[in-house]
């Protein structure tokens, strides 16, 4: 019985935070408990969903990680060597002068995943931003006109999650060939099929209530009523996608540059270093292990934000 | 039930001829053309116009894309998918040789997946906030951000490279490279020395998926743990054993088998990077070889046949949760 006098107490875990108000400590900050000051009127959803991914010491670790790698990709490449400079000693380990040690071919590591970094960012984004608007597209048509187009798109979503993702990614970049611009696209029409899902489910909810029906009666035209009145009711969901997609699209671009079919040789690809390394792994573990570093960093930071704003925004099934 | 069988069977045939349609669109809005670039050796030299005509014959791609499509689904239908561009081998052939070590491998880093994935996200249910529950759940985050291919090779490293190197003892050191004896007991039990060699790819490939399961037992269970029937069930006076065996387990493990027939339909396909580093004959590691050298035929093939795995395994889930709740089962279809 001892769970049963233990267990009704809220759970202070983030999955349940929502339900927190109710014995919440008091605020730490104003010394007010916080669950007279949040049934106040003056705060905003917004405020609230913040206030909770605060609260939350992995998020704001995420938060703080992603903050640090904009940091590293707009003054990095200002404080680092030329990446692309052979002049160094063949495979140095940390020194000094390169603090990272050096490639096979004596280019400063550090600079090498400062850049590294950058792009896969840089990739991160532009993919997951393509893929969201294709999967808000898509859901969006789904799910306010339903009939044939529906059927005919979420037809296209089924067949195309029954393709293994690597593998698809796989015959679209043999198709495309390597190089930034192919990664992108590869990754943008592999991840949107999730995105589309969830806009739809959501538009299929929110378009029945009954705001939308006054708005469709005092005569708001279609367009202004998706973008002002449903759009933003259903966009909770998809910025947790957004912030998961960008660590998964970062990953994946690193297996598909490890694989040999992602970017090509100078770029400055994490996933292409790690590949390099492993043969001299023996002599010159460095080689691995900062870049791998660099990668778990991006994405845990993604991943942690991710999982923060699901908690913070109370999503479920995403 | 049996009608039920029928919309799903229907559909993942559906699913299967999608695929391929979409896959051979793909390949046939490839810039370069397959044959110049088999004549060509890949680009390297200037292929003559008239190997490139009698390649062209050879593979059928002289035809109308129309045609060539219609042909090709013809005889996927009869189970021919086709022969290589490089080897000359036909596909099906190719499958039938990559196809048990990949189901091998899935089957096992399945299990894996089940019992440390189950059994941590269970524990941390029942003491949660504990050290252990946030071992589990830190442990879990990390684990999704690692490449699979970076944890591939350090374990390869450290456990098949380095132990044998400095003399650790026989149960600590694991071949790191193959199959061995590749010697199997009813397809899927490893004999001679084949299972040391199963050891460190069976649980690479278990890693992230079994550090998410324990997430979604946790959270499965801690849900079924508030809901109304079990505080009845508390307040009849059940022992604390059965309420969790009897009540909790059973509604709760309900996501998680989901979850682990799905899984082992992705394995067969995602197990790509893991045969990659460990070197292993299975079908993803195939696909990567075949698709950088273009060899289309074999990319393609061999990706209907992971549709097909991973098809059947949802279809096998879908089965057991129209089996187990009848509410699936009678339409509600959306």
């Amino acid at each position: 019985m001892s769970g049963f006098l233990t267990d009704p107490l809220p759970d202070p875990t983030p999955e349940t935070v929502i339900d927190e108000s109710a014995t919440a400590p008091p605020d730490p900050e104003t010394g007010v408990d916080s669950s007279l000051s949040e049934v106040g009127p003056t705060r905003s959803l917004r405020a609230d969903a913040w206030r909770r991914f605060r609260r939350n010491r992995l998020a704001m670790l995420g938060l703080f990680i992603v903050l640090f790698l904009i940091v590293v990709a707009l003054i990095g490449p200002m404080l680092v060597q030329d990446p692309l400079d052979t002049g160094g000693i063949s495979r140095e380990a940390p020194t000094n002068q390169h603090i990272f040690g050096t490639d096979r071919l004596g280019r400063d590591v550090l600079a090498r995943i400062v850049y590294g970094m950058r792009l896969s960012l840089f990739i991160g984004l532009v993919a997951t931003a393509a893929e969201t608007l294709i999967g808000i597209a898509v859901g969006a048509i789904s799910g306010w006109f339903r009939g044939w187009p529906d059927t005919i798109l979420m037809r296209l979503v089924d067949v195309m999650l029954g393709i293994p993702y690597l593998v698809l990614a796989l015959a679209m970049v043999s198709v495309l060939g390597k190089g930034i611009g192919a990664v992108i696209i590869t990754l943008a029409a592999t991840a949107w099929l999730q995105t589309a899902r969830t806009v739809r489910s959501g538009f299929l909810q929110v378009r029945e209530l009954e705001y939308i029906e006054a708005a469709k009666a005092i005569g708001v035209p279609t367009r202004r009523i998706i973008w002002r009145h449903v759009l933003p009711n259903v966009f909770q969901p998809v910025i947790v996608l957004v912030a998961v997609g960008i660590g998964s699209a970062i990953l994946a671009e690193a297996a598909l540059s490890f694989l040999g079919v992602g970017l090509k040789a100078p770029a400055p690809s994490l996933g292409l270093m790690i590949s390099e390394s492993q043969s001299s792994f023996t002599t010159s573990p460095h080689l691995l292990f900062f870049p791998a570093i660099g990668i778990v960093l991006t994405v845990l930071g993604f991943l942690l934000v991710g999982d923060g704003l699901r908690d913070a925004l109370d999503v479920k099934d995403t | 039930m049996g009608s039920f069988l029928l919309r799903r069977t229907f559909s993942l045939i559906f699913v299967l001829w999608g695929g391929a349609t979409i896959l051979f669109l793909l390949f046939f809005l490839l810039p370069s053309n397959p044959a110049e670039l088999v004549a060509s050796g890949g680009g390297n030299r200037n292929p003559d116009p008239q190997v490139v005509a009698n390649l062209e014959k050879k593979y059928g791609i002289d035809k109308p894309r129309f045609q060539q499509y219609t042909t090709y689904l013809g005889n996927v239908v009869t189970g021919d998918l086709g022969t290589s561009f490089r080897t000359s081998e036909p596909v099906i052939d190719i499958a039938k040789r990559r196809l048990p070590p990949s189901l091998r491998l899935a089957f096992w880093a399945v299990l894996i997946e089940a019992s440390v994935g189950i059994g941590s996200g269970m524990l941390s249910a029942r003491k949660r906030n504990s050290v252990g529950d946030y071992v589990t759940t830190i442990t879990a985050v990390v684990l999704s951000a690692v490449p699979v291919f970076v944890l591939a090779f350090l374990i390869r490293q450290l456990t098949g490279v380095y132990a044998f190197q400095n003399d650790w003892p026989a149960w600590a050191t694991f071949p790191p490279l193959g199959y061995g004896d590749n010697t199997w007991v009813l397809g899927v039990i490893p004999t001679g020395d084949t299972w040391k060699h199963l050891v460190q790819p069976a649980f690479v490939l278990a890693s992230v998926s079994t550090a998410i399961l324990a997430r979604i037992t946790r959270t499965s269970m801690l849900e079924t743990m508030r809901m109304d029937h079990v505080r009845t069930a508390r307040a009849k006076g059940l022992a604390e054993k059965q309420v969790m065996r009897r009540h909790v387990l059973r509604n709760a493990m309900i996501p998680v088998i989901t979850v682990l027939g799905i899984d082992f339909g992705t394995m067969v396909g995602a197990a790509v990077l893991t045969e990659t580093v460990f070197n292993l004959p299975g079908l993803g590691s195939q696909i990567v070889l075949s698709a950088k050298d273009y060899d289309l035929p074999v990319v393609l093939g061999l990706s209907l046949i992971v549709m097909l795995v991973y098809g059947l395994a949802s279809l096998a889930v879908d089965l057991s949760y129209a089996y187990f709740n009848p509410r699936v089962r009678l339409g509600d279809d959306t």
